[in-house]
């Protein structure tokens, strides 16, 4: 009953969940042959913050003993997953992977996890990230950093590099990541796995610790496309706690995959394939277009003439909403306090000094100078009309179109250290991925193809609002063809 | 420079941080080069352009139902006392305490 690294390595959903419907093996050894894995992998990678074994014990227990029972097990019954440390989870230590937060242990769940456990999946623990989702390499983790299982001496990519590279490592069959401007999808790409962003409102973001609120989704890492369906299919929905969750049918996204993808228009943006690119980049994604088109996809030149401009918006308005997030962290309801301050100000000031690291006061600082008196309409105005008129652009294109295809990381993934001392070189790392998080559309990164030093490549797909079955599809149908 | 070490003063106070002085040249550096970036938007004419908080609106989110009738207990009841003291810094076991606000 025990189960190999091997068998971890090839271990679907699907699989995992069957192998327990079936009794081949129990929930609970598959548990704990994945804590084996990550105690034994993990420290030289560092996905994991904190382990949650007797939650997941409990949750394989119950699994075992509906299986035992012969009643059909939930769609991630018995699957062992991870969850980003931005998601509250009740009695577990929630960081965001920030020291303010360092002994935080929620007293209720996010929406999105319930979600998961009541599918049957066996939360394992919570997984490193930026802190507070601020970052493109994991590198702002207030803890430590996160090395790529595919090359140590590279960066996962951020802010959700815990979530891919737990899944590149075979330490979880599947994780959930945020995405506020490209947090799921890109470091998706660096460690060559599966990530989908869903649409803004398709998952709910209650007890998701907010970054920027217009900005911020829910969405699964996983080994294959069709386990990133099974995923989006069980956290997806209406959720009273969210008011901004949406209220819109939650289609069998595994068997939408089945349809053909003869006849989708696929829209190719020329912004996307300029100057920055990277040649081995451009070449894996330009063969990888030539194959949807020979799976019979009708490929369609679109515009898309904002494109430059998102980068800039998007970090007036994701710092500005920021900065106001993070209010809430002045060590009195939760979190650290510096014990040593006299007054209340001084206690606000001291706390919020020692707790935040460096990229967190520079996009609070960039946030707060954007809203203050005299440059809000300079700045923060500014970016919510060119906002506009990027939706504008993806709402043309998809007249046409049923999806776009791109890059989704101008590179593969970067040495550890190699863009720490310039922020702007890291918000630039985001080019291709910041786009659809302004639009509110959803989007998925699929591996397609590895660098000559084996770095892994992404290939993006970008949709219409609430139209992730057609990029599943697509993404499905790349990943068969390649 | 469009950033002055008076206005990073100014935005930390704000913000409730406090910066050490090692803390400020770097991040006043850094300031001015992102926002020397973010110029490039005023290359753009967006006379008569609205301006969009939320991209969902359009799209699903129906404003009728993002507000609700009010719910006696709300949606979920409140924490217990307890538990919702558990991460307190500093508490009486009923009140969250801070330093003293008020000199008497």
């Amino acid at each position: 009953m025990g189960f190999s690294s091997v068998d971890l390595k090839s271990l679907t959903i699907d699989a995992a969940r069957s192998s327990v419907q079936a009794r081949t093996t129990t929930a609970q050894s598959l548990a704990e042959a994945f804590y084996a894995k990550i105690e034994n992998d993990d420290p030289r990678i560092g996905a994991y913050l904190t382990l949650s074994k007797d939650r997941a014990l409990q949750q394989a227990k119950r699994m075992d003993s509906l299986a035992e029972k012969g009643e059909t097990l939930p769609p991630l019954g018995g699957v062992p997953v991870g969850i980003k440390d931005v998601m509250a989870t009740r009695g577990v230590r929630t960081t965001a992977g920030s020291k303010i937060l360092g002994n935080y242990v929620p007293p209720y769940d996010c929406t999105a996890v319930a979600r998961m456990e009541s599918a049957g999946a066996v939360v394992l623990g919570k997984l490193n990230c930026d802190e507070f989702a601020m970052g493109s390499s994991n590198e702002n983790s207030a803890w430590h950093p996160v090395h790529n299982p595919r090359d140590l001496s590279r960066v996962p990519g951020g802010s959700s590099g815990g979530s891919a590279a737990a899944v590149a490592a075979d330490m979880a069959v599947a994780t959930l990541g945020s995405d506020t401007g490209g947090s799921i999808r890109q470091p998706a790409a660096f460690c060559g796995v599966v990530g989908l962003m869903p649409t803004y409102g398709r998952v709910s973001r209650y007890g998701l610790i907010a970054f920027a609120s217009s900005l911020d989704r829910i969405g699964p890492l996983t080994k294959t496309v069709k386990d990133a369906a099974i995923v989006l299919r069980a956290i997806a929905g209406r959720d009273p706690m969210d008011s901004t969750s949406a209220d819109v049918p939650v289609p069998d996204y595994a068997a939408e995959l089945e349809k053909p993808v003869r006849g989708l228009k696929l829209g190719v943006a020329k912004e996307y394939f300029g100057e920055g690119l990277d040649s081995e980049v451009r070449k894996s994604v330009e063969a990888a277009i030539q194959k949807l088109a020979e799976s019979g996809c009708e490929i369609v030149p679109v515009s898309l003439p904002h494109t430059e401009y998102a980068i800039p918006a998007y970090y007036i308005v994701a710092t500005a909403e920021a900065s106001s997030n993070l209010a809430r962290f002045d060590g009195v309801r939760y979190g650290c306090r510096d014990g040593d301050a006299r007054t209340l100000s001084e206690m606000y000031r001291r706390t919020r000094d020692h707790g935040f690291g460096a990229e967190v006061k520079r996009r609070i600082l960039l946030g707060t100078y954007a809203l203050s008196s005299g440059y809000y309409d300079a700045y923060y105005l500014k970016a919510q009309k060119v906002r506009t008129l990027l939706v504008r652009d993806f709402e043309e294109a998809f007249r046409t179109v049923d999806a776009i295809v791109t890059p989704t990381s101008p590179t593969a993934a970067f040495k550890l250290g190699e863009k720490a001392d310039d922020p702007l070189a890291m918000y630039l790392a985001d080019i291709f991925t910041v786009t659809a998080d302004l639009a509110g559309i959803p989007g998925i990164s699929v591996p397609c193809g590895k660098t000559k030093e084996n770095l892994p490549i992404g290939l993006q797909i970008l949709g219409k609002h609430f139209d992730e079955a057609t990029i599943l599809r697509v993404a499905s149908a790349y990943e068969q063809a390649a | 420079m469009k950033v002055t070490e008076k206005d990073v003063a100014h935005v930390a106070d704000l913000a409730n941080l406090e910066l050490t002085e090692a803390e400020r040249g770097p991040l006043l550096r850094d300031l001015n080069s992102i926002l020397d970036y973010i110029d490039r938007l005023n290359q753009l004419d967006t006379t008569g352009v609205p301006p969009m908080a939320q991209a969902s609106n359009p799209y699903g989110v129906d404003p009728a139902k993002a507000s609700r009738e009010d719910v006696h207990e709300g949606l979920r009841k409140s924490l217990p006392h307890e538990a919702a003291l558990q991460n307190a810094p500093d508490s009486d076991g009923t009140f969250f305490k801070v330093p003293k606000v008020i000199e008497r």
